[in-house]
C-alpha cells in the first residue's frame, strides 16, 4: 500500500511540474508581451511594475532559463504578485483555499449520499412508478447548467420565499461566534452546496441503479439466494457493496468536475472561495493570479484522484494481488 | 440499418430525445430565417415582462433588446459550438486511443501518458484559462473545449481496441496476411464504433454546458448572442426581471437533455445485450 | 426393494418467453432422485437440464415460467412454495452448486465468511461457533491450509479449490438433495478427476440424493446410478447407468454415445519417410508482468525449450490443461505473439526471421482455426468477404476469390447461399465450418486447429473431426492439433505432445502414448480422463 501511495504522489508532483511548464507556454501563447501579459490589465498601467516583473522573470533571457526560473518560483510556492489586489498569489490563494474546501466537500458527500440512496431505491423498484420518477429527476438534473440551477434557487428560496441567504459566507457585520457562527455558516452553506451536489448527485444516482441492476444479474447473487439468505442480507451484503464499486471509480473521474462547478456557484453566490478568486482574475485579467488559481486547483484534483484510488484499494481486495 | 432504427424508435428516451433534437436544429436554421430581427436590436422598453406584447412574447431585458430573438439566435451557436467541438475532439482522440490500443507498448505508454496528463486538469478551469489567453471568440472556445473534450474520447477507443485486438476475428485478419491500417479500419474501428457514437451524443450535450458556461462568466464572442450570455446579463436584475435568467436556462436544459436522451436510446439500440436474452 | 424417492418431478412444463426459438425450455420432464444414489442429467446445450435444476431449487430466471406439473419434497410440492417457504428449504434441506466458481462466489468477501452465511442463513450458532464450523468444512472438503483459506478472498483460490469450497457451503447444513450444474465443466481434467471424487465420497458418507447435470458422458460413466438422457426438454431415456450406456435403446442416446471419441486409439500408417512440413526449435517465451517500482515481477514461462516436427500429411498433437502453454505455443508459431527465443521453420523458410511484407507473403502457408465460434467470425462482414479477404490481400482478383470462397463453402458442407450472409444467422457448427473455410481458402500447407471443436456439442463435434480429417487427406495438409480432450486427441493425431507448464514432457505416436505413458505427468492425465473405466457402447 505504501509503494502505491508513494508511486502516485511521486507521478503526481510529475504532473503538477507539467502543468507548471504548460502555463509558462500558455503565458507566451497570449497576444503581446508576456511581462504585459503576467502584470495584469490593471499592473500594465505601471511601468515600474512591469520593469520589474521583466527582470524577475528574466524574460530577455533565452527560453529555457525563462523556463528555469518560472518553475523554481513555483515550487518555492511563488506564485508572483497580483498587482490588482495588491499582494502575493499565494497569500490570497490560502486564504481563500478553505472556504472552497468546505463547499466542495459537503457537496462532494451530500451528492453521494443522496445519490447512492436515490439509485438504491430506483433499483429496488426497478419497473415501477417511484423508479421512473427518480429516473426522470435524475435526468433532468443532470441536464440543467449550474449557473442556472444557482440562479433559480435564489430565485426560488431568497427572493420569493426568503428562506435562505443568496450570497456570502456569513452574515455581514454580525460578529457572530461558536455555534451560531456555524449555524450561520451553514445556512450560507445550503444553497451553494446543494446547487453544486445537485449535477453530481444526478451522476450518482443513474449510476447506482445501473450498477445495482447489473450485480443482481450476476452468479454469486444466485448462491446467496441458493443459501436462503434474506432479501434485505443480499441486497446490502452482496448487490451494494460490489455495485458501488464503479460509484467510486466515477467519483475519482468528477473530481475535476466539480472542481470546475465550484468556480462557477462560487461566483453565483459570492462564495469567497478560490473560484471566486478566478473570476475576479478574470476580469481584471490579472492572468498571473489566474494561472496560480489554475495550478492548485490541478492540485486539488490530483489529491482527490489519489484518495478516491486508495478508498478503491482498500474496498477491492483483488486489485492489490491483480495481475 | 433498418433494425437500427427500430430499436432505436422503441426506446421512449430516444424518441423524444430525437424530437427536441430536430426541433432545436428546426429553430436554429429556420428562425433566424423567420424571425430575422437581430437580437442586438433594441425593440421595446426595457424589463418589458414576458406574455403581455405578441411581437416580444418573451419580454425584453436591460437594454429593451428581444428575448425571443436572442434565444433563436443563441440556438444557432450553442448548437454550432456543441457540435464543432465534439467533431474536433472525436477527429483528435479517435486516432490517438486506437493507436494506444492497437500498437500498445511504448506508444500506449507514451499516449495514455499524455491523455492522463489532460485529464487531470479540471476541464472547466482550462477551459476558462485557455480562452481568457486565447482571448473570446467562436474559434477559441470551439477549440478549448475540444481540448478538453478528446482525453474521454481517447480513453474509451483504447479500452475498446484492447479489447479487440484479442478478439480472435482480429487474429485471424493478421493469420490471412492482412496490414495493420486494414485491421484497424475494417476489423477493429467498426466495431469500436458503437460505444463511441454514444459517447459523442453525450459530448454535443457536455460542449453545450461548457459554451453556455464560459459566456455566462463572460468569456463568449463578444459579437454572437448565446444563450449562457443571456443568462449572464440577467444575473444582476434576477429581482426585478426573472424571465430573461428563466427562458435562455430552460433553453439550454432542454437541448441538453434532448442530446443526453438521444444519447440513452442509442445506447439500447447499439447494445442490444438485454434484448436479445436467454439461450 | 427401491426406496421411496426423495425427490419426486412430475411432467414439469416451463414456458420460455415468446421472442424464444421453441416455446418449452422444458416440456413434460418426469425424474425422481433417491436419497444415496446419483442421478445423472445429460444433455447437449439447449436440452432443458440446467433449467430443470434451477427449478427444483426455485431460481428460475424472471423470464420463463412453470406452466404445469409438480416437485414432490417431504411431502410437499414445492412448486407452490412461497418466497418464506423457499427461503427455509434452501441451503438447509436442498444445498446447489453452479458451474462457474469464480463468478459464484462474492469477490468482496472472505472464504470463511461466505461460509458462514449458511449458517446465518438459517439463523443457527453463535459467530464464533460458525466460525470453527467453517475451519472443519473447509478440512473436511480437502482445502490444503484451510485456515489460511478461510480468511482468503475467492480470487485467491485456484478453480479446484474455488469449487471444492463451494462444495463446502452446499453441505454445511447437512441438505438431503444437492443439485450440482456442470460443477467440473471449467476445471482441468485433473482438477475434475478429484472434485468427483470429492462429490462421490460426500455423497456417500452422507447418503444425500444428488442430481448432477452434464453434457460430459465419460463424467456419468464414472459417477452415474442413474441416467436420464434429455433432447430439446423432453427425456429420451433413462434408467440405470449401466443399461443405459450398454444398451441405449433411442436413436438419440446411440447416436450421442457414438460420438463421444473412444480412448482407443485407431491404428495409423507410420510417415516417417515424409518431409518436415513445420520444425520448431528451442522456443522460448516468458511473460512478465511488471512489478511497478518497489515489486518484484511475476514471471509465466508459456514456452521452455519447446522442440518438435511435424511431417507432411501428418496430425501432431498438442495436449494440456489450462497453463500448460500449448495455446502460446500455437501462437508462438503462427507468430502472432513473438517468442523470446526459438526458430520456427516452414518446409525451408525460416518463419521467425521475416518481417514486414516479407512475414505476410509467407503466413498463407500455415494458417489457423480458432476455438470461439462466436468470436472467430467479424460479425460486421458478410461470410463471403470472411472467407474472400485473405486471398485479395494476397493480391488474387476478387471475382477468382469469391469463386473459390463458393468452392470451399461447398467443400466444408455449406450451400453457396452462405456468401451473402451474416456469422450470427449460422449456429456454432456451421460457423465453424466457415472458420475452415476461411483457413482453407489461402491454400495452406499446415492448419494450426486450437481448440477447434472444445466449444461444440459432442454431436456436432464428431461432425467436424470428421470434416476435419477428410479435407485432411484429400489436400494433403499437415495439422497442429491443440486441446485439452484427450479422447479427441486419441481419435484424430498421429503423435501427441504431452505439455505441462510451457514444457513438452512426453512425445510419442498417439499408440505408444495411451499403451505405455512413461512420464508421470502423462500417466496423472490419462488416468484423470473421466469414463476411462467404463468404455461406452462402442
Amino acid at each position: 500500500m505504501l509503494s502505491f501511495v508513494a508511486q502516485r504522489v511521486v507521478k503526481g508532483v510529475i504532473v503538477l511540474l507539467a502543468i507548471v511548464v504548460l502555463n509558462f507556454f500558455l503565458i507566451r501563447l497570449a497576444p503581446g508581451d508576456p511581462a504585459v501579459v503576467m502584470a495584469g490589465e490593471a499592473g500594465a498601467s505601471d511601468q515600474v511594475f512591469v520593469k520589474q516583473l521583466r527582470e524577475k522573470f528574466g524574460l530577455d533571457k533565452p527560453l529555457p532559463e525563462q523556463l528555469f526560473i518560472y518553475v523554481k518560483g513555483v515550487v518555492t510556492l511563488d506564485l508572483g504578485f497580483s498587482f490588482r489586489q495588491q499582494a502575493p498569489v499565494a497569500k490570497l490563494i490560502g486564504e481563500r483555499l478553505p472556504a472552497t474546501l468546505l463547499l466542495t466537500l459537503t457537496a462532494f458527500a451530500i451528492s453521494l449520499m443522496l445519490g447512492v440512496l436515490f439509485g438504491t431505491f430506483a433499483a429496488r423498484f426497478a419497473g415501477t412508478f417511484l423508479d421512473t420518477a427518480i429516473t426522470v429527476f435524475a435526468l433532468i438534473f443532470y441536464a440543467m447548467p449550474i449557473f442556472w440551477v444557482a440562479l433559480m434557487g435564489i430565485l426560488l428560496f431568497s427572493v420569493t420565499m426568503d428562506w435562505l441567504p443568496s450570497f456570502g459566507y456569513e452574515t455581514v457585520g454580525a460578529n457572530l461566534t461558536g455555534l451560531a457562527h456555524a449555524v450561520d455558516v451553514g445556512a450560507h452553506l445550503i444553497m451553494p452546496a446543494m446547487t453544486l451536489g445537485l449535477f453530481f448527485m444526478a451522476t450518482y444516482t443513474r449510476m447506482t441503479r445501473a450498477s445495482m441492476l447489473e450485480v443482481k444479474r450476476l452468479d454469486f447473487v444466485k448462491t446467496a439466494r441458493a443459501k436462503g439468505l434474506s432479501d434485505a442480507v443480499i441486497q446490502r451484503r452482496h448487490v451494494l457493496r460490489n455495485a458501488l464499486l464503479p460509484v467510486v471509480t466515477l467519483a475519482g473521474v468528477h473530481s475535476g468536475t466539480l472542481i470546475g462547478g465550484a468556480v462557477i456557484t462560487e461566483t453565483v453566490f459570492a462564495w469567497p472561495g478560490i473560484g471566486r478568486l478566478m473570476y475576479d482574475a478574470l476580469l481584471q485579467r490579472d492572468y498571473n493570479l489566474l494561472l496560480g488559481v489554475f495550478v492548485i486547483c490541478s492540485a486539488m484534483v490530483l489529491i482527490f484522484n489519489l484518495i478516491t484510488d486508495l478508498v478503491y484499494r482498500l474496498v477491492d481486495p483483488r486489485i492489490e494481488y491483480a495481475s | 440499418m433498418k433494425q437500427f432504427w427500430k430499436s432505436m424508435l422503441r426506446s421512449p428516451s430516444g424518441v423524444i430525445g430525437l424530437i427536441i433534437l430536430v426541433l432545436a436544429i428546426s429553430v436554429a436554421v429556420f428562425g433566424p430565417l423567420l424571425f430575422p430581427n437581430s437580437p442586438w436590436r433594441m425593440v421595446q422598453r426595457p424589463f418589458l415582462p414576458p406574455f403581455t406584447l405578441s411581437t416580444v412574447p418573451l419580454g425584453t431585458d436591460a437594454l429593451g433588446r428581444d428575448v425571443f430573438a436572442g434565444m433563436i439566435f443563441g440556438a444557432r451557436v450553442s448548437l454550432l459550438v456543441g457540435l464543432v467541438s465534439t467533431l474536433v475532439a472525436l477527429v483528435v482522440g479517435v486516432p490517438i486511443g486506437a493507436m494506444a490500443g492497437y500498437f500498445g507498448g511504448k506508444v500506449d505508454d507514451a499516449l495514455m501518458r499524455f491523455t492522463e496528463f489532460f485529464q487531470t486538469i479540471p476541464s472547466f478551469a482550462l477551459a476558462i484559462v485557455l480562452v481568457a489567453i486565447l482571448q473570446p471568440s467562436i474559434y477559441s472556445i470551439v477549440a478549448s473545449i475540444a481540448v478538453v473534450s478528446w482525453p474521454p474520447v481517447a480513453r474509451l477507443v483504447r479500452g475498446e481496441v484492447l479489447s479487440l485486438r484479442t478478439r480472435e476475428y482480429v487474429q485471424a485478419a493478421v493469420v490471412t496476411g492482412q496490414s495493420n491500417t486494414w485491421i484497424i479500419l475494417r476489423e477493429i474501428l467498426p466495431n469500436a464504433l458503437s460505444p463511441v457514437i454514444v459517447l459523442a451524443s453525450l459530448m454535443v450535450a457536455t460542449a453545450i454546458l461548457l459554451e453556455s458556461s464560459l459566456a455566462f462568466l463572460g468569456l463568449g464572442d463578444p459579437n454572437l448572442i448565446s444563450w449562457g450570455y443571456m443568462v449572464g446579463a440577467g444575473r444582476t436584475v434576477i429581482r426585478q426581471a426573472w424571465w430573461i435568467t428563466v427562458f435562455p436556462g430552460v433553453a439550454i436544459l432542454i437541448s441538453v437533455l434532448g442530446l443526453n436522451l438521444i444519447g440513452e436510446g442509442l445506447n439500447d439500440a447499439l447494445n442490444p445485450r438485454l434484448s436479445r436474452e436467454g439461450r | 426393494m427401491t426406496a421411496p424417492a426423495t425427490v419426486s418431478i412430475k411432467n414439469l412444463r416451463i414456458a420460455l418467453p415468446r421472442s424464444a426459438e421453441r416455446p418449452f425450455a422444458v416440456d413434460g420432464i418426469s425424474l425422481d432422485l433417491r436419497a444415496g444414489k446419483i442421478v445423472c442429467v445429460v444433455g447437449e446445450s439447449g436440452s432443458g437440464k440446467s433449467m430443470c435444476a434451477h427449478a427444483l431449487m426455485g431460481l428460475l430466471p424472471d423470464t420463463v415460467s412453470v406452466t404445469s406439473g409438480e416437485i414432490q419434497f417431504e411431502g410437499r410440492d414445492l412448486l407452490k412454495l412461497d418466497d418464506d417457504g423457499w427461503r427455509d428449504l434452501r441451503g438447509r434441506r436442498l444445498a446447489m452448486i453452479f458451474q462457474e466458481p469464480m463468478t459464484a462466489l462474492n469477490p468482496l468477501m472472505r472464504i470463511g465468511d461466505q461460509m458462514a452465511e449458511m449458517f446465518e442463513a438459517h439463523g443457527l450458532l453463535t459467530p464464533r461457533e460458525r466460525r470453527a464450523k467453517a475451519l472443519s468444512l473447509a478440512r473436511e472438503v480437502g482445502l490444503p491450509d484451510p485456515e489460511r483459506i478461510v480468511r482468503a478472498y475467492p480470487h485467491q483460490l485456484s478453480g479446484g479449490q474455488r469449487q471444492r469450497a463451494m462444495i463446502a457451503m452446499a453441505l454445511a447444513l447437512e441438505p438431503a438433495v444437492l443439485v450440482a450444474d456442470e460443477p467440473t465443466t471449467a476445471l482441468d481434467v485433473t482438477t475434475q478427476a478429484q472434485i468427483l471424487k470429492l462429490i462421490r465420497n460426500l455423497q456417500r458418507n452422507r447418503n444425500m440424493a444428488v442430481m448432477f447435470i452434464t453434457h460430459d458422458f465419460g463424467v456419468v460413466a464414472d459417477i452415474a446410478d442413474q441416467v436420464v438422457v434429455l433432447r430439446h426438454g423432453k427425456v429420451v431415456e433413462e434408467g440405470p447407468a449401466a443399461t443405459v450406456f450398454n444398451e441405449p435403446q433411442h436413436d438419440y442416446t446411440k447416436a450421442l454415445l457414438a460420438a463421444v471419441p473412444s480412448m482407443d486409439p485407431p491404428a495409423r500408417e507410420p510417415l516417417d519417410d515424409q518431409a518436415r512440413a513445420v520444425e520448431v526449435i528451442g522456443l522460448d517465451k516468458t511473460y512478465v508482468t511488471s512489478g511497478g517500482w518497489f515489486r518484484e515481477d511475476r514471471r509465466v514461462d508459456a514456452a521452455r525449450e519447446v522442440n518438435f516436427n511435424i511431417l507432411k500429411g501428418e496430425t501432431l498433437g498438442l495436449v494440456g490443461e489450462s497453463g500448460s502453454g500449448k495455446s502460446s505455443v500455437a501462437r508462438l508459431v503462427m507468430r502472432l505473439i513473438e517468442a523470446d527465443r526459438g526458430t520456427v521453420r516452414i518446409g525451408e523458410t525460416d518463419l521467425t526471421s521475416l518481417t514486414g511484407r516479407a512475414l505476410r507473403a509467407e503466413r498463407h502457408r500455415i494458417q489457423m482455426i480458432f476455438q470461439d465460434p462466436f468470436a472467430s467470425l467479424n460479425p460486421r462482414r458478410k461470410v463471403g468477404h470472411i472467407i474472400a479477404d485473405g486471398p485479395i490481400a494476397a493480391g488474387t482478383d476478387p471475382k477468382v476469390a469469391f469463386d473459390r470462397a463458393r468452392d470451399l463453402l461447398k467443400m466444408v458442407g455449406l450451400d453457396a447461399g452462405a456468401l451473402e450472409r451474416y456469422p450470427h444467422e449460422f449456429s456454432g457448427g456451421q460457423r465453424q465450418r466457415i472458420g475452415i473455410a476461411r483457413a482453407l481458402a489461402l491454400e495452406p500447407e499446415i492448419i494450426v486447429a486450437d481448440e477447434a471443436v472444445s466449444a461444440l456439442d459432442v454431436s456436432v463435434q464428431a461432425q467436424v473431426l470428421r470434416l476435419l480429417e477428410d479435407l485432411k487427406v484429400r489436400l494433403g495438409l499437415s495439422m497442429l492439433f491443440i486441446t485439452h480432450d484427450l479422447r479427441v486427441a486419441a481419435q484424430i493425431c498421429d503423435r501427441i505432445a504431452v505439455m505441462q507448464r510451457g514444457a513438452i514432457v512426453e512425445l510419442k505416436s498417439t499408440a505408444q502414448l495411451f499403451a505405455a505413458p512413461e512420464h508421470a505427468y502423462t500417466r496423472e492425465l490419462l488416468a484423470a480422463v473421466p469414463g476411462r473405466k467404463r468404455a461406452p457402447a462402442a
